[in-house]
């Protein structure tokens, strides 16, 4: 049998369940914001991506009752969110600490595949450069976060870290600092 | 020993360097490496400050220009070494002999270093190596066995390299053309093995299959480990025999027979995985680095614990043993 | 343009072996490459047949070479290829090891075992004493095309893969023996009973590869019929054969046929498939993108 990696935490199932019937637009329009302005800051991601910077990608955290449908459209990127699965050249499904922790550098994603916490269809070389991309990009979501916040960052910050004591989930990147 | 670590995007060179790597292969984003995937590689601007970091932090760097030059179009494998002096690589690891003599030629400065897609596998070969084109280290190929190696060493002045860790190729590198039969694109000619391009996931009730190029190369049941989609890996029947006929879908972990590798007189410890993430290189090379340290000290070997970063999440000391055979 | 029979690359009884070469000697082909490709521990139960085949086959008026391992490893292997190099009969090299034992000067060939892949490496085994190169089966014709013009300039004659199971890999491991849970140091020369290779299906029973101890074969046989216009005007001298256990002669005869001109592809390969109607054929590399592909509607 596979062997997991480090307990991945499961989204709980009370607000998953809140979130079947949540509004999902003013979510999306705030993503939106947000992925445009980490494109502004990480220009490098999409110049990396090549041709695959131009395709389609569902995103579906397993945990959670809808899917989120990304374009990067070469550094324009438009985030959907969707219930429904959309039409898209590749998918990359997994519970969302999980997505989360890649994209933080806490898990890597090919042991993510190994152990099949990770399921990926479609175009895998799409999949490949995007996770590559990400990964040379070293994107920090919370640091991201709490600057586009301005005023409020010290908040987001320290709300950051509450939430990834509370839940073992990587909102932020960790840096291993102590042979540095 | 000295551990040379994988790095496919700067930020896994940085976390190579920061995590203890005494040197750091990488390749240029282009057909002229081994490890020549969507999204990774390095471009002229990028190497070019990654060695300046990685020498302001006391490693080396080492480019990979791996495959083999294409016929008619030679002078994107003869740019890729004048840019990698020019990036003041500290040595370029070729395979092909004409890229071989190219470079003696025009950049005799500039330090080479025999790619394991040479496969060379005996002593005759690596002074061979030595003698003609000035190779001062030869990456040996994954099929000897550790008396093998020193019986090598004994006989040469080149510096050796082994594989300790990741991805296992059973065949002789470079010598191997299953992937282009079944997708068109090869390790020698285009840079990639098993191709993403190529592969097709279909997961049904938790049956995952794998396709690649059309062949079925893998099925794996609910909860089993997935391996990668590597055709010499896969699994198939001949007559009435089915199952990983070429290879389990495992990695290569040395870790244990480093004392033996070292008394075999090899210098350098080699990790596979430029495909790999920022996560992976850290882990892995923290981890090797602490082992050399230990063995250097003459201290316990630290416990391993990267059996959940392998594929099929299984270990094997590969061809190092001679039952692998 | 010339034919030319590559080493046998299958484990044969002695007798087979030696009757195979025999009948060589009247086979329509211009060359002949004898000895041991993918073994050592294969030679002992044939080498002393080596010295009669080659007088047989010089006698019948064909160029003889002898071949190297594919991967040289052990001492006893750097032994054979040194003396190898002193029998006085022109050397194949398949793996470059070989040319450690070769004084600076001679000539010899270079099988499509060893990398060349393009025209500096063509350039650098001219000058080291290659007459000529049977290029890696890999190589697409546009490749073939610019190696076949390169060679000209330096005297060195082109020959490609013309037909046969294509030799995809080498390795330390032996996978007849693998197959039988052996040890490869206990094979019990598991090899011996697939004359042509054990065929490899996927778990779909799809026919894929062939496994020939240490080495792994394609399941289609490549075949050259209907690209001979194309190497010709490449610039390419000669074509190999492959041996293959059954009808061997007479496929020869269909490819001097084709090369004569005196049949038409579609006819030549017609031929080719009611000799051995149950093999599945590809273009090999130089027609199409994966080297599976067949450019051939079906005639089934």
């Amino acid at each position: 049998m596979s062997q997991p990696l480090d307990d991945i935490p499961i989204f709980p199932r009370l607000p998953a369940r809140f979130l079947r019937v949540a509004p999902l637009a003013p979510v999306a329009l705030a993503l939106n914001r947000f992925a445009r302005r980490v494109a502004r800051t990480h220009p490098s991601m999409f110049r990396r991506m090549g041709n695959y910077a131009h395709a389609r990608f569902e995103i579906d955290p397993t945990d959670l009752p809808f899917v989120i449908v990304i374009e990067p459209r070469g550094g324009a990127p438009l985030v959907a969110l969707s219930r429904q699965p959309k039409p898209c050249d590749a998918r990359i499904a997994g519970p969302l600490a999980a997505l989360l922790g890649m994209v933080h550098g806490a898990y890597d994603g090919d042991a993510l595949f190994f152990s099949r916490d990770l399921t990926v269809e479609g175009d895998t070389s799409a999949v490949l450069a995007l996770r590559n991309a990400i990964d040379a990009a070293e994107l920090d979501l919370g640091a991201e976060l709490a600057e586009a916040l301005g005023p409020a960052s010290g908040l987001v910050r320290r709300l950051t870290e509450f939430g990834e004591r509370r839940t073992g989930v990587a909102l932020s990147r960790h840096e291993e600092i102590e042979t540095w | 020993m000295e551990i040379v670590c994988p790095a496919g995007t700067p930020a896994a060179l940085r976390a190579a360097v920061k995590a203890g790597a005494h040197t750091v292969y990488c390749g240029f984003a282009d057909e002229t490496n081994a490890r020549n995937f969507p999204g990774l590689n390095f471009d002229r601007d990028e190497m070019r400050d990654s060695i300046a970091f990685a020498h302001d932090h006391g490693a080396k760097v080492l480019i990979a220009i791996n495959t083999y030059p294409r016929a008619g179009d030679e002078a994107l494998w003869h740019r890729a070494v004048a840019d990698a002096a020019k990036c003041r690589a500290d040595a370029v690891i070729l395979a092909d002999i004409g890229l071989l003599a190219f470079a003696h030629q025009n950049f005799p400065e500039l330090r080479r270093h025999l790619s394991v897609q040479a496969a060379a596998a005996n002593a005759d070969i690596v002074n061979f190596y030595g003698r003609t084109f000035g190779v001062k280290r030869v990456v040996l190929p994954r099929v000897l066995t550790v008396p093998e190696i020193a019986a090598i060493n004994a006989e040469t002045e080149v510096e050796t390299e082994v594989f300790v860790f990741g991805g296992l190729c059973v065949m002789a590198e470079g010598r191997c053309s299953l992937s282009s039969y079944a997708t068109g694109k090869s390790p020698n000619m285009n840079g990639v093995c098993s191709p993403a391009s190529h592969v097709e996931y279909h997961e049904q009730d938790g049956q995952l299959d794998a396709r690649l190029g059309g062949y079925t190369i893998h099925r794996v049941g609910k909860g089993e480990p997935a391996p990668y989609p590597t055709l010499c890996k896969g699994c198939f029947s001949a007559g009435s025999k089915t199952g990983h006929l070429f290879e389990d879908p495992v990695s290569l972990n040395a870790e244990a027979l480093m004392p033996q590798l070292q008394k075999a007189g090899v210098t350098a410890l080699k990790i596979e995985g430029r495909q790999r993430s920022v996560s992976y290189v850290s882990q892995v090379v923290r981890n090797f680095r602490a082992a050399v340290d230990a063995l250097d000290a003459g201290r316990a070997m630290p416990e391993g614990m990267l059996v959940r970063l392998s594929e099929g999440q299984a270990n094997t000391t590969g061809a190092y043993r001679k039952t692998w055979r | 343009m010339e034919l030319t029979v590559g080493a046998v690359q299958f484990f044969w009884k002695p007798e087979f072996w030696a009757q195979f070469h025999a009948d060589l000697a009247d086979a329509p082909v211009d060359r002949v490459v004898l000895g041991e490709l993918v073994c050592s521990k294969r030679l002992p139960f044939y080498q002393d047949l080596i010295p009669e085949a080659v007088a047989t086959l010089q006698a019948a008026g064909k160029e003889v070479v002898l071949t190297s391992l594919a991967l040289i490893t052990l001492r006893r292997e750097r032994k054979l290829m040194a003396e190898l190099a002193e029998m006085g009969v022109e050397i194949e090299i398949n793996d470059l090891t070989a040319l450690a034992y070769l004084p600076e000067g001679t000539a010899f060939s270079v099988g499509p075992l060893v990398n060349a892949y393009n025209e500096g490496t063509l350039a650098w085994l001219a000058a080291r004493g290659a007459t000529r190169i049977s290029l890696p089966p890999e190589l697409p014709l546009g490749s073939i095309r610019v190696l076949a013009q390169a060679a000209k300039a330096l005297g060195v004659q082109i020959e490609v893969w013309g037909h046969g199971r294509l030799p995809l890999a080498i390795s330390g491991r032996c996978y007849h023996s693998r197959l039988y849970g052996r040890p490869k140091d206990n094979c019990q020369y598991a090899c011996e009973e697939d004359p042509d290779g054990r065929p490899v299906e996927t778990l779909d029973q799809q026919p894929f590869l062939a496994i020939n101890g240490v080495q792994t074969l394609s399941d289609t046989h490549a075949c050259t019929l209907n690209q001979i216009d194309a190497l010709r005007d490449a610039g390419v001298a000669a074509l190999r054969l492959s041996p293959q256990s059954q009808r061997f002669a007479d496929l020869c005869r269909i490819y001097r046929a084709m090369l004569e001109g005196s049949v038409a592809p579609e006819a030549a390969i017609a031929q080719l498939t009611a000799l051995t109607p149950e093999v599945r054929l590809s273009d090999g590399f130089i027609d199409g993108a994966r080297g599976v592909a067949w450019s051939v509607e079906s005639t089934a």
